[in-house]
Formats: structure tokens, sequence, C-alpha cells
């Protein structure tokens, strides 16, 4: 409890200071509200919310879950900019001791700051986002080269947290609503690299063309803000690579 | 299916870019070089003139920009404008065979005229 109360204390100690935090209230239309909130010390813009939520704006909704950036739940547009706000300090984001909290881009509005996911993951499913294996619980444990270049290419995609801050943050996203974005993409990458999956030719169909790695221009938005340093752009180019290997090969 | 196509669309447009890059810079120097050696309007047509070469190199040319220009303005129309893909097409393949003639319609004049 005490734990919980020093979290809700919400950054540490306090500083002799205000912020000045306008928060999105309501849905695809809606508002700006203003609030005041105590700085502290090392405080994140997800303690921001918590203290306004608990404090002065019950009704607020938003979302997260592990506050230690491994859920991927709380990633908010802060000043502009699409962050996971549990490991965001305010230190880093605040201009002039004022924050702009706003619901994710690209994305439908639930209400304030929580947006629908399901449209995002369900593209991770339309980019064949999904493991198919041959082998049974009977064979043995698949053995595979950690140093291999297809190892290596998966490893460098895999720790997405699906947080939605690259698909957030994505121009051609906004400008294209069919585009899988750089998630799914960047989910299909690590499949494919991974030898022991089945998929692969179907999976390169369908990240293939307008709607997939085709579409990217590699502007590289989403590997600026990705807040696990991951390169989707990286995988999308090996996606193009290899499609076009495999519609020399005859078999896309 | 249509993913496939528009991943050929994106290759074509890739390889008419590399095409691109070489003619533009062969087109470039030889107007420096044309330009720099005090060569009249009419001297340079002398030259042009019945040559296979220069037809057969700004003919490549202009199809290269057709292609590529139609495919590019193509996702200009459906990403700015927020046109579908198959009007954005069809405008952007009318732009580029608007441009192939009128280039071939140049080389024409200019090696054959
Ligand atoms: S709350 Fe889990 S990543 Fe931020």
């Amino acid at each position: 409890m005490a734990a919980a109360r020093a979290w809700a204390g919400y950054g540490g100690a306090r500083v002799d200071a205000e912020l000045v935090v306008r928060i999105w209230r309501g849905r695809e239309s809606g508002e700006f509200a203003t609030y005041r909130v105590p700085r502290r010390e090392s405080q994140t813009v997800l303690d921001v919310v918590t203290w306004i939520q608990r404090n002065l704006e019950p009704s607020l909704a938003y979302r997260y879950a592990c506050r230690v950036g491994m859920c991927g739940s709380c990633a908010m547009s802060v000043n502009g900019v699409a962050r996971w706000t549990c490991r965001t300090h305010v230190s880093k984001v605040a201009r002039d001791g004022e924050l702009e909290i706003a619901p994710l881009a690209n994305l439908p509005v639930i209400r304030d700051l929580a947006t629908d996911m399901s449209g995002f993951f369900d593209k991770w499913a339309r980019a064949r986002g999904r493991f198919s294996g041959a082998a049974t619980r009977r064979d043995g444990f698949a053995r595979v080269d950690p140093a291999s270049s297809a190892r290596r290419a998966a490893d460098a995609g895999i720790e997405c947290i699906g947080c939605g801050v690259c698909y957030a943050s994505c121009d051609v996203v906004a400008w294209r609503p069919a585009f899988l974005g750089p998630a799914a993409l960047n989910r299909a990458w690590t499949l494919v690299n991974d030898e022991r999956d089945t998929a692969g030719a179907e999976r390169l169909r369908a990240v293939a063309g307008d709607a997939g790695c085709h579409a990217c221009h590699t502007q590289g938005s989403c590997s600026e803000r990705c807040p696990k340093g991951i390169e989707p752009t990286a995988g999308i180019a090996g996606l193009k690579r290899l499609v076009a290997r495999a519609a020399i090969r005859g078999k896309l | 299916m249509s993913g496939v196509a528009g991943a050929k669309r994106w290759y074509w447009q890739r390889l008419t870019a590399m095409a691109l890059a070489v003619l533009v810079l062969v087109h470039l120097a030889t107007m420096v070089l044309a330009v720099r050696g005090g060569l009249s309007a009419a001297e340079i047509l002398g030259r042009t003139r019945g040559s296979v070469l220069a037809g057969a190199f700004y003919s490549a040319f202009v199809l290269a920009a057709a292609v590529h220009a139609s495919l590019g303005l193509a996702t200009i129309a459906e990403e700015w404008l927020r046109l579908e893909g198959r009007p954005a097409r069809a405008l952007a393949m009318a732009f580029g065979l608007a441009v192939a003639v009128l280039g071939l319609r140049a080389v024409w004049a200019v090696v054959a005229g």
C-alpha cells in the first residue's frame, strides 16, 4: 500500500513548481481541458495523467497496466509526439512547464485518451502475423543457430510490445487506411525469418503491394519513435527484398 | 492478387528510377558540353538528324519518364487526393500516355524531322 501510495504520489519528491496540462476530453470530437498538476522530481507523463484522474477528473479514461514499459498499453500523444507514457519523463518532454496529452493518432478514439486498437491488431492478422509450424509436440526442439543472419534479423524486431507508437507516427497509415502499418509488417518480418515457420510464401503474398510493404515511403518515423529501438523500416525493406526474390523464383 | 500487382508496379518504378538516374546524367552532361562547346541549335540538329543513337537514347528517356511519372502520380493521387486505386491509376496513366506521345513526337522531330 505504501508503495502504491508512493507511486500515486506521482514521481518522487515534490518540486516547487506546477505543470499546466491540457488533456483531450471526448471522442473524435471533443476539446482539451486544462489542469494544474504539482511537479515532482522524477515524474512520468503517466504519473501526471494518473494524478489528474485520481485528484481532479475521476471520469478521465486512459489505459495502462505494467508501468514498466512491457505491456504496451499506455501510449499517448504527448506534445504532438506518440510516446509510451509510463517511461517518458516529464522533464524530457514538457515545454515551458506545459504538456498537451491526446489519444494516439491514426486510431479511433473510444473516449479521452483511450483508443480502439482492434483495427491495429486486425492488421497483424491480415499480415499473416501468426506462427505456423510443422512440428508436433512429439518432435524435439528446433535448433536455431543464434548467429545465423535470419535469427539475428528476427531478434532485431522481436521485442515489439504492440504499443502502437509506430502506427500513430506513420504518415502512410494516415494517408492509406488499408496500409498494414509498421508493427504488423515488423511482425511478418520476424516470422519470415523464423526458420521453423511454414507459411512463408503465403505471408509474402499477404504483405506485398499497396496495402503492404510496397506502400512504405521509407520515411522512418516508426524507427525514429519506437520506444523499443526497433527499426520497422529496415524490416519492411527486407520484406520488399524477399517479395522480389520470391517473384523471380515464381513463388509468389 | 492485387498485392502482387502492387508489388509489380513498385518494381517498375524502381527500375525506371534506376534507368532515369543514368539517362538524366548523360542528358545533362551532353547539354552542358554542347552549350560550352558553343554549338548553335542548327549545329545540334545537324548532329541529331538521322542519329540512331540519339533516337534510341531519347526514346528510352521518354518512355522511362512516362512510366515513372505515371506510377508516382498514381501514388500521390491516392495518398494526397484520397482517390481510390483504380481512378487514381487511370488518371495517372492518361498523364503518362500524354508524356509518352508528346515526348516521342519531340524525339521524332529532332531525329527524323
Ligand atoms: S504501462 Fe505498460 S508499457 Fe506503459
